[in-house]
């Protein structure tokens, strides 16, 4: 049992708190919108190495493990980072396991992306990082395949300004078939719960802070709000949701990066869950609620500049919906949960 | 970060589990919601007999918070009575951390063998939450001290040997400096235990104390120096010794009764979509319910004092106990509304009892206003509101 980050992770996340603050920070995702990508702070981004490093480095990665990505993923969360990390990191690690990583993928001069919802009628629809990725990894039927190609440059326009778009994979390169593609998509789209779980903690961080601090130097009737009973109560409840968010997804990086002592269990009568797969949909679903509570709330302790475009809470608040919701509805989510601790049902999910 | 137990904490744990199995029978948990005490003699001696009690007291013997942790842990899981040794387990960590040779050697070596309770009076009719306004007097005459008042909530105090009571020595000084803690032996002439009675089935106690007369080395830490005792046993009750767990056997209890429980809509209940959502959410409440309770002790195992966290953990999990309290009890209908031993009666009535035991957690060991205080205070910085 250590629930301290190691000195290299501690090392990553001051590095990138750093980077994201200066150079691709809420202003920045603010000037970002509607397509939600940053080019040249991505760009930046390359030079760190950033984008290939969840892959080995005998592959030309930076070795860095599940964990060490939920720690970047936090820190990208916390800054709303307009950069589409999450889904290339997991992109570029789902193609190296392939055994199909392109160099411009590993080195980020090309964009990849996981389209998460199967192709229906050769098309993925709403793929994260689908306006902007030159690659796009997504099932089609019973086969997992490459599309790549010119990135449309347009986004959906939709809820949190995520640079979402519909991909088509028909007519592209197969990287596995059958069993073998679902369980490889499986894994990919377990990492990006887990990842963005991290970011979803990094929101309600971030939004948190800005609560107590507007609550700290907003006065009415003679004093900060702050000292107000039920302005303190709104907030209270948020560092333990904040801080259970963080360690459910630490436990389902720990999970995923398969460690000793990690035996895949869901044991529900003892609370004892050690299974990555159901690890990481508690993680994104928890964290997603972890992150819309505390915008929310921090979003209503602002008053009606809470609502102004010109404060950057706003941000936060929509971010905090699109990237949980990204995925679709958590009560089917949390269905399939259930049927990973239950006996499967035929009439769940 | 590393999610795994030690192989030492994983050993403890499976001690624990295999003394569940052959010590926590049908009868002791009947017996436990029938009487209304939540403490059993023999099974806290047999925890002794077994080696397993030194490891819960906070901050005795060799164990650490995490088997502190794993201890409590366990015996809330499988709906052991464990209400009276956490209390009893708390007051002797606090004899451990400010009491004389004299407490060890008369109370502390007693508590270890399982067969001693202590129960804690801090509470009062008119002094709760703002409980360093407590009235109950404690006049020194001498070598020994003359203790009147009144004390509320004294659960355990039928079963316990000592109390740990909080007392006025001083009303002249502000209400914190003026406050001086007490181990008084219940068998002290001028104590009366009242029974109260709960709409759970727990019971608990008014205690009258007139003209108590006890000695001067019954006094717990310095005269007029009771607050900083209360916050060592507040950070002890407020850290892992149980209470953030509590639906995972409501969990269990539902699971079993859905495989079986037909549903309106034909099939077993299992089947219904949003039971099976609700399950899940309950789930993941567990798990964090469970992390945040082990940061605590992790913490402290690391040489830090968890306070806040356990705050943090007990604000959270009880809120969510609540909240799956009443979705299960919703979804069972009217059959989840039948209690133990009635024909019918959902989950075995554990329903209906979790339902009435429910409210009280976020009540006892720190209302969850009064921790939503400190999380404002002491952790956010914000200014004080009172």
């Amino acid at each position: 049992m250590d629930l301290a980050l190691t000195a290299d992770q501690e090392t990553i996340r001051g590095v990138f708190a750093d980077f994201f603050t200066a150079e691709a920070g809420p202003d920045r995702a603010r000037a970002a919108e509607p397509l939600g990508v940053d080019g040249p702070a991505w760009n930046r981004l390359l030079e760190t190495g950033a984008p290939g490093m969840g892959l080995p480095e005998s592959a030309g990665g930076g070795g860095a493990s599940l964990t060490d990505l939920a720690v970047v993923a936090e820190e990208l969360g916390a800054a709303i980072a307009p950069v589409p990390f999450i889904e290339h990191a997991v992109a570029a690690r789902l193609l190296f396991a392939t055994g199909a990583c392109p160099d411009a993928v590993v080195g980020g001069t090309e964009i990849a992306t996981l389209a998460l919802r199967p192709a229906q009628g050769g098309i993925s629809r709403l793929v994260p990082a689908g306006a902007v990725a030159q690659h796009v990894a997504g099932l089609d039927g019973d086969r997992l395949v490459l599309a790549s190609g010119d990135a449309p440059g347009v986004a959906l326009d939709n809820h949190g300004c995520l640079p979402l778009a519909d991909r088509p994979l028909g007519d592209a390169m197969i990287l596995l078939e059958g069993t073998e593609a679902h369980a490889a998509h499986a894994r990919a789209l377990d990492e990006w719960r887990t990842l963005t779980a991290g970011a979803l903690v990094g929101i309600g961080r971030t939004a948190l802070d800005l609560g107590v601090d507007y609550a700290k130097e907003r006065q009415q009737f003679g004093k900060p709000i702050g000292s107000f009973q039920a302005v303190q109560h709104l907030l209270a409840d948020l560092p333990g949701l904040i801080e259970g968010a963080r360690l459910l997804a630490a436990k389902a990086a720990w999970a995923g990066d398969g460690g000793p002592g990690i035996n895949g269990i869901n044991d529900l009568d003892n609370n004892d869950v050690t299974d990555f797969a159901t690890l990481a949909g508690m993680a994104l679903v928890f964290a997603g609620e972890a992150a819309a509570t505390a915008t929310d709330r921090s979003l209503h302790v602002h008053g009606g500049y809470g609502f102004a475009e010109e404060y950057d809470i706003q941000l936060f608040y929509r971010r905090a919906r699109a990237w949980a919701l990204t995925l679709g509805d958590p009560s089917r989510e949390c269905r399939r949960i259930a049927d990973l601790l239950l006996e499967p049902s035929e009439h769940a999910a | 970060m590393d999610f795994s137990l030690s192989p030492r904490a994983a050993e403890f744990r499976s001690e624990v589990r295999a003394f569940l199995d052959a010590n926590l029978t049908e009868e002791v948990v009947a017996t436990m919601h029938r009487t209304g005490t939540f403490n059993d003699k023999d099974f806290n001696a047999a925890l002794a007999e077994a080696g397993l009690l030194a490891g819960a007291v906070p901050g005795y013997g060799d164990r650490d918070p995490i088997e502190l942790y794993i201890l409590f842990n366990e015996l809330e899981k499988a709906g052991a009575p464990y209400d009276g040794l956490a209390v009893t387990m708390l007051v002797a960590g606090v004899i451990n951390a400010v009491g004389t040779d004299f407490h060890r050697k008369q109370v502390l070596d007693r508590l270890l063998t399982g067969r001693f309770n202590c129960c804690l009076g801090y509470s009062e009719p008119d002094h709760g939450s703002d409980v360093a306004a407590i009235a109950t007097r404690a006049v020194r005459d001498g070598d020994q001290w003359v203790i009147d008042g009144q004390k509320m909530w004294t659960t355990m105090a039928h079963e316990s040997d000592w109390a740990i009571l909080l007392t006025r020595t001083d009303p002249d000084v502000p209400k914190h400096k003026g406050l001086t803690m007490f181990l008084v032996p219940m068998d002290s002439p001028g104590i009366e235990v009242q029974p109260v009675p709960t709409m759970a089935t727990e019971r608990t106690n008014a205690t009258f104390y007139d003209g108590v007369r006890i000695g001067d080395e019954w006094r717990l830490g310095d005269v007029n120096g009771g607050w900083s005792v209360m916050g060592v046993a507040l950070a002890f009750e407020r850290g892992v010794m149980g209470g953030t767990n509590p639906a995972v056997p409501l969990l269990r209890h539902v699971r079993n009764w859905a495989a079986d429980a037909p549903s309106p809509d034909g099939g077993q209940m299992i089947d219904d979509p949003l039971l099976r959502e609700r399950i899940a959410r309950t789930a993941i409440a567990n798990q964090v319910g469970q992390l945040l309770t082990l940061r605590a002790a992790w913490i402290a195992a690391t040489g830090g004092l968890p306070g806040l966290e356990g705050s943090m953990a007990k604000l959270y999990a009880t809120d969510r106990y609540q909240q799956a309290v009443g979705w299960f009890q919703q979804m069972a209908g009217a059959e989840g509304l039948l209690g133990f031993d009635t024909a019918g009666a959902a989950a075995d009535g554990w329903i209906d009892y979790d339902a009435r035991h429910s409210p009280v957690t976020t009540i006892y060991g720190g209302t969850t206003e009064i921790n939503r205080n400190n999380v404002a205070e002491r952790h956010l910085g914000l200014p004080r509101a009172r």
